[in-house]
């Protein structure tokens, strides 16, 4: 069953290596842009906390900056 | 109706949708790998072979398919002077190319046992090749440009440059004699492809819509944040 699965009448080398192909470009793009998300949310995080306090009350007054903190917290 | 488009409240979505969007890709690619290298029947031409259209054609559609979206939202960018268009354009950008560069390789490895070569300078295969070029040279214009107002002419430029190759591509199939097979989805007429087979492909290209959107969700949060944290520096 295994054996019939990977041969494919004679075609297995294709078929596996286009699926493989395809898998494999899903990943390395995910991670690219996973590793692209975390870098900025670390950034902004490290800019958040080099503010006085005067300027992170003003910059948490915006929602987004108050959702960008608690999902870096959650991450 | 542009007030809902607000980067500010997207963001509340687009920033916990993802880990759902995973979730239900990784289910969806599941049942459609499982039908498509095991449950659906070969070809009674192609035999086997005839699998690897699971993966090439969704892959194709979808870049298809973004290259419009993107072209759609850079001119609207332009016509309602909203930045967030070109941002959305910005996000949806890689997956198309990637999608782009998996349709062109997996349409190789299928070529080889049905045609017997890798490559053949066809008339459907070049024009797809020009696309690929098109999202090359628009996500290059992306880091190479600076000034905001330089970026978005410049990639509007070439979304409606490349945006006159995409009938090419779906029509080179009709107007010229090619090696390429003429489509087998028809939405207006008859297809000529099995339900067996349908289905599958179907499912595949759910699979690969919900990646594509994964990956949209995942940039545009970046990108906000990227200007967020330029905010931060004026502060």
């Amino acid at each position: 069953m295994i054996n019939e699965l990977l041969f494919m009448n004679g075609y297995g080398v294709y078929v596996l290596s286009a699926f493989s192909f395809t898998l494999l470009s899903f990943s390395a793009l995910y991670l690219i842009t996973k590793v692209q998300f975390i870098k900025e949310q670390n950034k902004f995080v490290a800019k958040f906390g080099s503010l006085n306090s005067e300027k992170a009350k003003s910059a948490k007054s915006q929602r987004i900056n108050k959702e960008i903190l608690a999902n870096a917290t959650n991450n | 109706m542009f007030k809902l488009l607000n980067p500010n409240k997207i963001f509340q979505v687009t920033s916990k949708a993802p880990k759902y969007i995973l979730f239900l890709f990784v289910v969806v690619l599941s049942v459609g790998l499982t039908e498509a290298l095991i449950l659906s029947p070969e070809d009674y031409k192609q035999s086997d072979a005839v699998r690897i259209m699971y993966v090439h054609v969704p892959a194709a559609w979808i870049s298809l398919g973004i290259f419009s979206s993107i072209t759609f939202l850079s001119i609207s960018g332009f016509i309602f002077k909203n930045k967030n268009f070109f941002l959305i354009a910005k996000s949806l950008a890689p997956s198309g190319f990637v999608f782009n560069i998996i349709a062109l390789v997996t349409g190789a490895i299928w070529g080889k046992p049905t045609w017997g070569t890798w490559w053949a300078w066809d008339a459907r295969i070049t024009s797809m090749l020009i696309l690929a070029l098109f999202y090359a040279m628009y996500l290059i214009s992306w880091r190479i440009y600076e000034s905001e107002e330089k970026v978005f002419k410049i990639t509007t430029f070439i979304t409606i440059l490349g945006i006159v190759n995409v009938p090419i591509i779906k029509y080179s199939v009709d107007w010229w004699n090619t090696l390429h097979q003429p489509a087998s989805i028809n939405i207006l007429s008859k297809s000529s492809i099995h339900i067996s087979m349908l289905f599958p492909l179907l499912i595949m290209t759910a699979a690969f819509a919900l990646f594509s959107l994964l990956i949209f969700l995942m940039k545009y949060n970046t990108e906000l944040i990227k200007i967020k944290n330029k905010g931060l520096d004026r502060l």
